[in-house]
Parts: C-alpha cells; sequence; structure tokens
C-alpha cells in the first residue's frame, strides 16, 4: 500500500537549523529564557568587549615595546642569539614532525602555522624575514626527516643538545668578541618565562622520579625523608619557596657563592615542581600490576633492573599528560617570579607601565600579556588532550 | 645421599658475605643515606648560622615582642603601637578570612558552572566552557591585577553602581546591608544550639522510625519545624531581636552602615573566586559525569521523579569523587591567597614580608611564614578527609 515515495518527511521543525535550534536552544520555557539570557549576557560582554579593542585601544604601547615584552633588556645588538636558539628549535620540531608525527607533527603545524601568520603582519623587514627563515627550517625539517627516518635517536640527543646550547648560547663567555657575556640580569620577558619553566620542568623531572620512587620505597629511612620533603612543599605557596629561595639560598652557600636571581628562581621553581612531579609519578607507579614485577622477579631481574626496564617504562608513559599540565602550571606560575623581582612577561608589562609615555594603559598592556598566556597555555593543553588520547591512556 | 649436599647448602648459606647479603645492604644503605643527608644538612646550617652572624641578623624570635610601627589596612582590631607579633596574627586572620569566603563563593560559582555544562542548552554550556577555559589557562596573578585595577577603576562613591537589595559598588569596595548582633545575641543563641540539637534527634529519631515500619515520617518537615519554631521562641522571650539590620546610606562623603568590603579585599576575592570557580567547575562536571548512565536508567524504571533522581541516586554517588579533588582546589585557594600582595591586600605573605623588611630577619619570619601555611594545608585536608571518609561507600 505504502510505496517508499510516500513515507512522510519529518516536520521542519524537527530537523535542519531550525530543528537544532528547538533541540539545542529552545526545548523547554526555561531553556529558552536561559537562552534569551545568554544571548543578552554575550551581546554586552562581546560588544563591549570589541568596541574597546578596536576603536578606543592604544595598541601601541605592546607594538613599540614588542622587543622588551619578548626578550626584556637583553642587548639589541645580541637579540640575534636568541632568534638563533628559535631558529634551532623550529629545525628540530621540524625533523620530529617528520620522522615521528603524531603530536610533535600538530605541534610543528601550530608552530609554522604561527610564524607564517605572523610574517604577514608588518613588523618590519627584518623581523619578517627571520618568521620567513623559521617557516622554511621547519618544512625543510619535515622532508628532511621524512627521509631520515632512521634518525630519531640522534634528533632526541639534538633536543638535548639544543637545550644546553641555548643557555650557553644565552650567556655568553668571558673575552668572546662575538659572543659576549649577557648578565641573567638582563634576561627578561617571554624568554625569561619560557626559560624559567623549561628549566623547571627538565630539571624537576629526574628529581620527582626519584622522591617519587623514594616515597614508595621500603626504606623507612628514605620513604619518611621522600614523605616530608613532598609533603612540606606541597603544603606551602610559591611564593613563600621563591621568596625563601631568594633570601635564603645565598645564606645556605659557602661564602663567596651568590647564585644570581634567576638561577634562584630557577632552583626554587626546580625544588617546587618535583614534589607535585613526584605525586603524579606515584600515581602513574601505582597502576603499574603488581603482575608485572611478579614477572620480572620470575625472569631473574633484580630490584632495580626490575624498577628501571619494567615498572618505570610502563609508569611514565602514564603519566605524560599529568606531567604536560604540570608543564602548564608551571608556565603560569613562573609569573611569581615577578614577585621577586624577575623581569618576566609580568614585570615587564610593569616596567612599560610606569614609562610615562604609556601610564594608564594597563588593559591594553594586560590583555596583550593575558592573550600570550592562553595562546601557549591553551595550545598545551589541547596537544595533552590530542596526547592522552593517541597515547590510549585508561584504554589499553 | 641428600645428607651432604643440605649440609653443604647450609653451609654456604652460612657463608654468604654481609656485601652480598639483602638484609644487611639495606640497612647499610639506609645508614649511609641518613649520613648524607645529615652532613648536608649540617654543612648549609653551619654555612647559614655563619651568614648570618656575619650579616648581624639574629634568629630568635624575641623580636615578636617589639613594636611594629607600621599600619595595616584592614583586619582585627591592630594599632601601629601593638608589637609584630601581633602585626603577623592580623596577616593570618586575613589570610583566614578570604580563603574562607573565597572557599563559600568559589564552591558556589564551581557547582553553577559545572551544572551549566552539562546543560542540555547549547549556549548555556559553551559560555561556561569559554568560561573555563580562558580562566584555566590564564596566571591567577595577571588575573587578579586585571581585578585590582578594574576594583580602582569603578566609579566614585557619589556614583555608585548599585543593586538590588541595597548593594553599592565603588572605588572604595562594596557595601552590603548586614545583620549585626544585638546585646540579647548570646541569650538567644541558646535557642539556637537548642534548636539545631532537637532537629538533629528529631531527624535520627525518625530516620529510624522511618526504616523500621517502612511509613513516611516527614522527618524533613518536623526537623525544619523543630529549627524554626525554637529560635523563634527564644525571640519572643528575649523581648528584642537577636540581630540588627543594617542597610548601607549614602551620606556626604560615603557610604555609613551594613558591611564594607574593602576594593582590596573585593578584587582579591573577586580573582580567586573566579579562578578557583573554573576548576571546580571542572571538578563537579568530572564528578557527575562519573556516575554511570545506568544508575539513572535504574532510577527511572523504579519510578523515581528527576528530583529524587538527582537527590538520591546522582549526588551521594558524585560526591564521592568530587570530595578528594575538590579538597585540593580548596587548599590552592587557600596557598594562592598569597598572591593577594599583587592587590595590596594585608594577608599572612605581605604582612611578613614588611615584618621581615623592618626587623632585617628574614629566616624566622619566613619559618613562621611556610610553618602557618603547613598548619592551615594540614588542618584543612585533615578536616576535608574526615568528611571523605564518612560520605565514601563502605565496602564490603
Amino acid at each position: 500500500m505504502t510505496t517508499a515515495s510516500e513515507v512522510i518527511k519529518p516536520p521542519p521543525t524537527s530537523v535542519g537549523f531550525i530543528g537544532w535550534l528547538k533541540k539545542n536552544l529552545f526545548s523547554t520555557w526555561y531553556n529558552a529564557l536561559l537562552t534569551l539570557l545568554s544571548l543578552w549576557l554575550i551581546y554586552i560582554a562581546l560588544g563591549g568587549l570589541l568596541k574597546w579593542a578596536f576603536l578606543s585601544a592604544k595598541w601601541g604601547v605592546v607594538t613599540s615595546n614588542l622587543r622588551l615584552f619578548m626578550v626584556g633588556m637583553y642587548p639589541p645588538d645580541q637579540v640575534w642569539r636568541v632568534g638563533l636558539c628559535v631558529f634551532m628549535v623550529s629545525a628540530l620540531s621540524g625533523l620530529s614532525w617528520g620522522i615521528w608525527g603524531g603530536v610533535l607533527r600538530s605541534f610543528a603545524i601550530a608552530l609554522a602555522a604561527a610564524f607564517g601568520t605572523l610574517a604577514v603582519l608588518p613588523f618590519g623587514l627584518e623581523t619578517q624575514g627571520w618568521l620567513v627563515g623559521n617557516l622554511a627550517l621547519i618544512l625543510l625539517g619535515y622532508f628532511l626527516g621524512r627521509k631520515l627516518s632512521g634518525a630519531g635517536r640522534w634528533v632526541l640527543a639534538g633536543w638535548l643538545l639544543s637545550f644546553v646550547l641555548t643557555i650557553l648560547l644565552l650567556k655568553g663567555f668571558e673575552a668572546s668578541p662575538v659572543l659576549p657575556p649577557v648578565s641573567t640580569n638582563l634576561w627578561g620577558g617571554l624568554l625569561l618565562t619560557f626559560l624559567l619553566s623549561i628549566v623547571g620542568i627538565v630539571a624537576s623531572f629526574p628529581l620527582g622520579v626519584l622522591l617519587a620512587l623514594g616515597r614508595r620505597s621500603t626504606f623507612p629511612v628514605v620513604r619518611i625523608f621522600s614523605i616530608l620533603f613532598i609533603e612540606l612543599v606541597r603544603g606551602v605557596p610559591l611564593v613563600t619557596i621563591l621568596f625563601m629561595s631568594h633570601i635564603m639560598l645565598p645564606l645556605f652557600l659557602p661564602k663567596g657563592v651568590t647564585p644570581d636571581s634567576v638561577l634562584r628562581a630557577m632552583v626554587a621553581m626546580t625544588l617546587f615542581s618535583a614534589a607535585y612531579m613526584a605525586e603524579n609519578v606515584r600515581g602513574g607507579l601505582q597502576a603499574i600490576p603488581e603482575g608485572q614485577v611478579e614477572a620480572a622477579k620470575a625472569l631473574g631481574l633484580n630490584a632495580p633492573l626490575t624498577m628501571l626496564l619494567i615498572v618505570l617504562p610502563q609508569a611514565l608513559r602514564l603519566v605524560i599528560p599529568a606531567t604536560v599540565g604540570q608543564f602548564i602550571a608551571l608556565f603560569k606560575d613562573t609569573s611569581l617570579a615577578s614577585i621577586v623581582n624577575l623581569i618576566e612577561l609580568l614585570r615587564i608589562g610593569n616596567f612599560v607601565l610606569a614609562q610615562p609615555q604609556w601610564l594608564g594603559l594597563f588593559k591594553e598592556v594586560y590583555v596583550f600579556i593575558f592573550i600570550v598566556y592562553f595562546i601557549f597555555s591553551y595550545a598545551m593543553s589541547y596537544a595533552s588532550y590530542k596526547l592522552e588520547a593517541a597515547l590510549g591512556v585508561g584504554k589499553r | 645421599m641428600n645428607q651432604p649436599s643440605v649440609v653443604s647448602a647450609a653451609k654456604h648459606h652460612a657463608a654468604v658475605p654481609f656485601w652480598r647479603d639483602v638484609r644487611v645492604l639495606a640497612i647499610l644503605g639506609q645508614i649511609i643515606f641518613a649520613i648524607i643527608v645529615a652532613v648536608v644538612a649540617g654543612l648549609l646550617y653551619a654555612n647559614l648560622t655563619r651568614n648570618m652572624a656575619e650579616k648581624g641578623m639574629s634568629a630568635g624570635f624575641g623580636f615578636l615582642k617589639l613594636e611594629a610601627s607600621f599600619a595595616i589596612k584592614e583586619g582585627i582590631k591592630y594599632s601601629p603601637s601593638d608589637s609584630y607579633g601581633r602585626a603577623f596574627l592580623v596577616g593570618v586572620v586575613n589570610t583566614l578570612r578570604v580563603s574562607a569566603i573565597g572557599i563559600v563563593l568559589a564552591t558556589i560559582l564551581g557547582a553553577v558552572t559545572g551544572v551549566a555544562r552539562l546543560s542540555d542548552n547549547w549556549l548555556v554550556n559553551k559560555i561556561a566552557l569559554v568560561y573555563i577555559e580562558i580562566i584555566r589557562n590564564t596566571p591567577l596573578l595577571v588575573q587578579l591585577f586585571f581585578w585590582y585595577y578594574a576594583v580602582i577603576n569603578l566609579p566614585r562613591v557619589q556614583e555608585s553602581i548599585t543593586l538590588p537589595g541595597s548593594i553599592f559598588i565603588n572605588q572604595r569596595g562594596v557595601f552590603l546591608p548586614w545583620a549585626f548582633p544585638s546585646p540579647s545575641f548570646r541569650f538567644w543563641s541558646l535557642f539556637l544550639i537548642g534548636g539545631i540539637a532537637v532537629a538533629v534527634i528529631l531527624w535520627i529519631v525518625l530516620t529510624r522510625y522511618q526504616m523500621r515500619t517502612g511509613q513516611p515520617s516527614h522527618r524533613f518537615l518536623a526537623a525544619i519545624i523543630a529549627l524554626l519554631l525554637i529560635p523563634t521562641l527564644g525571640w519572643f522571650v528575649a523581648g528584642e531581636s537577636p540581630l540588627v539590620g543594617e542597610v548601607p546610606v549614602l551620606e556626604r562623603f560615603n557610604f555609613k552602615g551594613g558591611m564594607r568590603l574593602s576594593s582590596e579585599l573585593t578584587s582579591v576575592l573577586a580573582g580567586l573566586v573566579v579562578y578557583t570557580g573554573a576548576f571546580i567547575a571542572e571538578v563537579v562536571r568530572g564528578g557527575i559525569q562519573a556516575v554511570k548512565r545506568g544508575q539513572i536508567e535504574a532510577a527511572r524504571a523504579v519510578g523515581l521523579t528527576n528530583m529524587q533522581t538527582l537527590q538520591l541516586i546522582v549526588f551521594p554517588q558524585a560526591l564521592r569523587v568530587i570530595i578528594p579533588p575538590l579538597i585540593s582546589q580548596y587548599l590552592n585557594l587557600t596557598k594562592n591567597s598569597s598572591l593577594a600582595i599583587a592587590c595590596g591586600f594585608p594577608d599572612l605573605y605581605a604582612v611578613s614580608g614588611t615584618i621581615a623588611n623592618q626587623t632585617g630577619r628574614p629566616v624566622p619570619v619566613i619559618i613562621m611564614v611556610m610553618g602557618s601555611y603547613l598548619i592551615m594545608s594540614l588542618v584543612t585536608s585533615l578536616l576535608m578527609n574526615i568528611y571523605n571518609r564518612a560520605v565514601q561507600f563502605v565496602e564490603r
């Protein structure tokens, strides 16, 4: 009786755009009310923001102080060193993209996209050339990496080496005409923010693993020491640790040894981050089934080898997402270093605002800083989300 | 035939040299570790005492009795002629106050936003998402600066923003109506305590009755009536209102009456609440999503209403998941309140900084600060852990 052509179409109010609206925004009377309220809220907030950003904001304060924001007081004629370090990172991420793909692919593409977008903006020929150079290096690295798929180990070594090289390059050498020493007091801006967080996370990782192992140790002395350290550090705010390292570290060291303030802050960040890292790693260690340890014992591995070859590799894989989270937290926490007079991104902002010609433009400056932090943190948390999916944490 | 080999095995066993005996090694290792820790600590301590002696710093706590002679803008009763100890106490109380109010408000904001994230309404859902992502991916310190400047740039007293319910917001802070205890408040509070006690007893007795007979006992209604009736009775006995309501009224230069939250406190609270609220929202969302779909379906199948499903099935189970991360969020808020210094609010850390500067005794001061935060953290986590144990599943 009924043929296919007679099948009644769904009413227009349940499919398509109107259907979507009805289902998601106006399903009940209170939902409709909420929708209208939300629209009003968006109109007020977004309208005000856009009007301010495009009509009344004086972005000159950001564009004319861009160098300060990026590298702080780093001598202008030496800024090429920072540029060189970024070149290194670009080349390495391009290579990693070519060799491993996966999350590194998204990372490299995001980086390339950022360079590409910025290159279009009118920053002057020199900066634009540098940006294009970075873009080219990433792509070059990618094609090289595709060819040399067996060079993974070398690229890994390259990453570690680049870390040391960056510090050396930025610091310079005594009595060197090409690379005169640059005092760390002059490091600042986004550069210092990055250095603090990267050093913090890299140095705190081994320390955190050791503390986690110590906390799970059967040796009471080691265990008590680890627990005391972890709980003590986690129980106090980071500012107090920064303050302590700022004031107390010179007192703890022998006479004549006074670490500069950047190093002091790095030590504080590392110790602070290590305690949190230890708890992350402990979570990973606890997630490894006892059967793995028993199987290793049955194969005749001793305790250190069991830990090193069987338990740790699995545990560390589990804690990668938590570590990225920790990295984001540390990245945000570097802003606290401004309280102990380090001229990282936030404090540079305060410096700029103290200049007479930029007085009162705090909204522009803080919005800019806000956006910079947001872009990097959000990119990292997105990467961590992808990584979690790729690693199949909780599924495998 | 077996006899000799058993004997030789026993001999062999006895002949294990001590440097290969795991038990001996374990103890030896721990002793060595303890010695290393002790030696390092001793060295640091020796350096500390020598350096402090050279710089003329003393380690004692005697300075706490000296006159502070600096002003603190708000907090419990204090004048510059009071001692440093009193000034420190003002800081502690201010930190506790801002943390306590912050925890309550952040919980409310977090719960509302967390539920909004689960809303069917697409727009509400996305607004909550944007709020959470923006706040979680930027540093608290930058946000606090924002709030501080936002509050500073509020309208003057004469042009206050007026909210319904006689709430006034201006440069000097927030003015709210408040109820202050009258002279008979003490007498009346006995009735209040009595009312709470009777309500609790009624609840327990009626719950038992309901469990024994299966008849609905209206325990909620009975408890509420007891809670309202007895204090009201106390009011009549006392003959006057136990609380006197006060509404802020604009006088010539300022508001008078009611409760004033200073502009510093307002900006700190706004920053802490908005920041922690975003994290709590994620905790709440995760907790509710952790309740298995089948539980809700089963509740529907049994014939519970929507409200009953939420109240009896979803919330009790979600709470178990929510509590542990919620504890750490509360602790974070307390520790983050140390950033109040960015808004000029005289909290524990800010006051201690002044004390350390004035007295030139940073070492004892930092010990006191860290000790105070540690005690706060430990007490909070102890209380919350007791509560956590009460709501956790009792597994067989």
